[in-house]
């Protein structure tokens, strides 16, 4: 049988001009796939950034919470309440809102401010330069370095800038895991530093951060949280959450999903018209095949061989392409949000193998039909 | 007496059915022999096509038996007479149907590859047979470049190649000039045919006629006579 396939192999390579036009239809096909899920992808993964960033495994929030920039604040008692539930080993309020910085040029700039329990200071960033003990002096902030970084004119410690008439200082630079997805820089202070210095509503509490005791517990305290009136999700089902907020509620999930599908049917079309018009071109050749003797499943591996080879190829130059793109876009917009992971390629994959499918389907079809008396005929 | 090849009874086959009924052979019967070259002659839509595909496993009569080593070939199912065509039949077609984008000896290779052998070993094998037809030196070219006598030459080392019993050619001569055509049919007599080895040719090329042994003349899908050729 590798002889067979090599026959095919070489059919298929050496017909270059076919070979590069059905290369290029599914390497273009996969590449736009890729590209658009994996933008996607990003997006998500930074619409979920303050639940990576922060960390916290049980998140109370008001049930009409979609995703963590649009937190409904919660009055004080239910952080005694949640505290009060069997179950919990501690849990602490998260401050997340947002603010406008004036800096040292004059020019303003819009923030994300986190802020973190004062006793805990749970969910707090890594630093790479300060002490996290400084969040306690007089009002001072963590910056997080990411692709917003610059936006606050590259503050060292000990940059001062202006936020809501107060004074703020710069005492450490942290990194975090995701940057966030609205181009806004964020700054992390404590609990009650945020409510002093950013106007606020009457109920203050974004998110209720938990601990459990153990994982056990965590159903119990959902439902206890949920006879609050509130609603307790865990990091995963939160993230969970933002996205089908964004998948199903905003209209992107559609828009993605029908670039995805003109990008596999631009590919099945190219790919499946090029290598149509490959068999047909060959089929007179498959007929002398079969007269000197080829039984139809040998032809059949040919033509699967062929066009497997091919969609593998074109599946591996297209993800190639998708990741060279996106790691100069990187290089020149840090913030630009995608990610490839491993469902999409896994999805990438299954979709290639269908243009492939599809494309030797009609192939074997034709080849099938072929009569060995049709090439006696002429 | 010579050994039989092939026997071939009462075929029939027919095309179409009601009004558009057309019957392409009619009841034909004749032998083969080895070491004979057998020419079936006879003008255009007399059946001599059909009649080459019934005999070669390609076609399936209507009616009549082929006895090949005493068996029906068209008893066999659909994989023994692949199997047939491939170890006891060899083609060489009109238009040659070489490959264009394998080299000269892959092209000769391709029944040996068929027929499981390895690739080196195919290859090395098919050398041999582009030797016997002496075009050994153009093996690593692609058979478009190669004039139409030594594209005829390809075809039949490549039908050769499976070391077939019996050598079909149908119309050998229709696409070559004059003298390349009777240089070819002579090759193949004085080199490819032997006492092992039935050659049946499907041609109206009467410039030929003097290399055959017998000559079977067809109209109307009837055997209408058959004699003796120039056998030269």
């Amino acid at each position: 049988m590798k002889g067979i396939l090599k026959i095919a192999y070489k059919l298929l390579v050496n017909d270059k001009g076919k070979f590069a036009a059905l290369l290029v239809g599914i390497t273009f096909a996969v590449f736009l796939m890729v590209m658009m899920t994996s933008m996607f992808a990003g997006i998500l993964h930074r619409s979920s950034a303050t639940v990576l960033n922060v960390g916290a495994k049980l998140w109370v929030m008001d049930p009409a919470v979609n995703t963590p920039a649009n937190s409904i604040p919660m009055p004080d008692y239910v952080l005694d309440a949640v505290r009060s539930i069997n179950g919990v080993q501690y849990a602490v309020p998260l401050y997340s809102g947002g603010a406008l910085v004036k800096l040292r040029s004059g020019t303003y700039q819009s923030v994300t401010v986190l802020g973190l329990d004062d006793s805990s200071l749970y969910g707090r960033p890594e630093l790479i330069e300060g002490n996290i003990e400084d969040i306690y002096a007089e009002n001072a902030f963590v910056v997080v370095k990411d692709a917003e970084f610059p936006k606050l004119e590259n503050p060292r410690l000990g940059t001062e800038f202006e936020i809501n008439d107060h004074r703020g200082v710069i005492v450490g630079i942290a990194r975090v895991t995701t940057g966030s997805l609205f181009g806004v820089p964020t700054l992390y202070t404590t609990y009650n530093r945020a409510l002093q210095y950013i106007p606020s509503t009457r109920f203050t509490t974004a998110f209720i951060l938990i601990e459990s005791k153990s994982k056990d517990a965590v159903p119990s305290i959902k439902a206890q949280v949920k006879a609050l009136g509130y609603q307790a999700l865990t990091k995963d089902e939160f993230i969970r959450k933002t996205s089908d907020f964004y998948k199903y509620q905003t209209g992107v999930g559609t828009n993605v999903l029908i670039m995805t599908v003109i990008s596999f049917i631009v590919g099945l079309s190219i790919s499946g018209q090029t290598f149509y018009t490959f068999i047909l071109e060959n089929l007179e050749k498959f007929g002398a095949l079969k007269a000197i003797g080829a039984k139809g499943e040998e032809l059949v591996y040919m033509i699967l061989f062929q066009a497997t080879f091919t969609s593998l190829t074109g599946y591996g130059l297209g993800i190639g392409l998708a990741s060279l793109l996106i790691a100069v876009a990187r290089l020149r917009l840090p913030s630009y949000a995608a990610r490839i992971t491993f469902p999409i390629l896994g999805f990438a994959f299954v979709m290639v193998l269908i243009i492939a499918g599809l494309s030797s389907y009609i192939g074997v079809r034709k080849v099938l039909k072929i009569e060995p008396f049709d090439i006696f005929r002429g | 007496m010579a050994e039989l090849a092939l026997r071939a009874t009462e075929l029939v086959k027919w095309f179409g059915a009601g009004e558009t009924k057309t019957l392409a052979v009619r009841e034909v019967s004749f032998d083969a022999y080895f070491g004979e070259m057998l020419y079936i002659e006879g003008p255009s839509g007399s059946g001599k096509t059909t009649l080459l595909s019934l005999i070669s496993g390609i076609l399936k009569p209507n009616s009549g038996t082929v006895l090949v080593e005493d068996k029906d070939i068209w008893k066999m199912t659909s994989d023994q007479i692949a199997n047939f065509r491939l170890n006891k039949v060899g083609f060489v077609f009109q238009d040659y149907h070489l490959f264009p984008r394998l080299t000269t000896v892959e092209n000769v290779a391709i029944p040996l590859i068929l027929k499981r052998f390895d690739w080196d070993e195919s290859i090395d094998e098919a050398m041999k047979y582009l030797e016997i037809v002496g075009i050994k030196d153009r093996a690593l070219l692609p058979p478009v470049k190669l004039s139409g006598g030594e594209q005829q030459r390809v075809a039949i080392a490549r039908a050769i190649a499976s070391r077939p019993d019996i050598l079909i050619f149908d119309e050998p001569t229709a696409s070559l000039d004059g003298d390349t055509g009777r240089r070819i049919v002579e090759f193949v007599k004085r080199n490819i045919l032997n006492e092992k080895r039935c050659i049946i040719i499907v041609t109206h090329d009467s410039r030929i006629f003097q290399y055959a042994d017998r000559i079977m003349r067809m109209e109307d899908g009837r055997i209408v006579s058959i004699e003796q050729g120039g056998g030269t």
